[in-house]
């Protein structure tokens, strides 16, 4: 992939954080009292996302060795799991 | 004897490319990931335990101020990963590609500095109000979590001087390259931090 094809990934990527950041206020802002619990799990689960694009395509994890890889992808599925465990079961 | 060229592409593309930065950056930011995500389930385990008095102080903060500064520490961050794409030895570096590195890192080192400002604000603004570490568990929590990544956002802004420093010389050397990426890394930690802390603190109630 060339060097602009990179470029342009880049700004995909800010585009989608920025709107999902966006998303995520609005949706922190407007939950009801209720709604605590299982609003927190997609709270969480867009942040988790976000970190998954940051580490991939700012950090360029994603063209990193395996190894680093799968530490990565392991760290946002493990934190991610145990928030929601936490929120959820505890 | 002829090199299999078909399978050795295969297999480099399974292993992965080139470590980005220095391979001992990623032990910090394991680290440091590591860490927070420990203080992460424990604030999490706590609100748990205590989800009224945690929701009442969730109140005091300030979401348009938690979100304004998520954009700025993303955009931040964008910025300092279009500089390393843009520093690479594959792009030629005219003058005018030396120019705008350089303004890529100054553009990041603003927002950084901006983030820093409106945190400043927020605190001043919350200890007004009598929020402080020990006023409940919700803010010690709160101060020592954020606290802990602002220490983290003050040494990333002294990195990015040094790189608009370095992104100003005549012409990059292979160590320059990898500082610039070394030194994003960093960045991009602290941005991605941010991220889950924005989160927990503001968003889930």
């Amino acid at each position: 992939m060339s060097s602009k094809a990179h470029e342009r990934r880049i700004w995909i990527v800010w585009l989608i954080l920025i709107a999902a950041t966006l998303a995520s206020s609005v949706l922190g802002l407007e939950q009801g009292a209720g709604a605590g619990r299982a609003v927190a799990v997609v709270i969480i689960g867009v942040a988790l996302v976000k970190v998954y694009l940051i580490g991939m395509y700012f950090m360029e994890v994603r063209s990193a060795p395996t190894l680093l890889r799968r530490a990565f992808q392991l760290y946002v599925v493990l934190v991610f799991a145990s928030l929601c465990f936490i929120d959820l079961m505890v | 004897m002829t090199v299999p060229t078909k399978r050795l592409s295969a297999n480099t593309r399974k292993a992965g490319g080139d470590i980005p930065g220095d391979p001992g950056i990623w032990i910090l930011i394991f680290g440091d990931m590591s860490v927070f995500a420990v203080l992460f389930g424990a604030f999490m385990y706590s609100r748990s335990r205590n989800s009224d008095a945690f929701a009442a102080a969730h109140e005091h903060l300030d979401v348009a101020i938690g979100t304004g500064n998520t954009l700025l520490l993303l955009t931040s961050s964008m910025l300092v990963a279009l500089a390393v794409e843009r520093s690479k030895p594959s792009r030629v570096q005219a003058n005018g590609d030396r120019v705008a590195i350089r303004y890529l890192f100054v553009g990041a080192l603003g927002c950084g500095v901006l983030f820093v400002c409106f945190k400043a604000l927020e605190w001043s603004l919350l200890l007004r109000d009598g929020a402080a570490v020990g006023s409940n568990e919700y803010f010690s929590y709160y101060f020592m979590m954020t606290g802990t990544h602002l220490v983290h956002v003050l040494i990333g802004l002294v990195v990015l001087a040094r790189l608009v420093s370095i992104a100003r010389r005549p012409r990059y050397s292979r160590r320059n390259r990898r500082l610039f990426e070394t030194g994003g890394l960093f960045w991009h930690m602290v941005d991605l931090l941010w991220v889950v802390l924005f989160a927990l603190f503001y968003l889930v109630r």
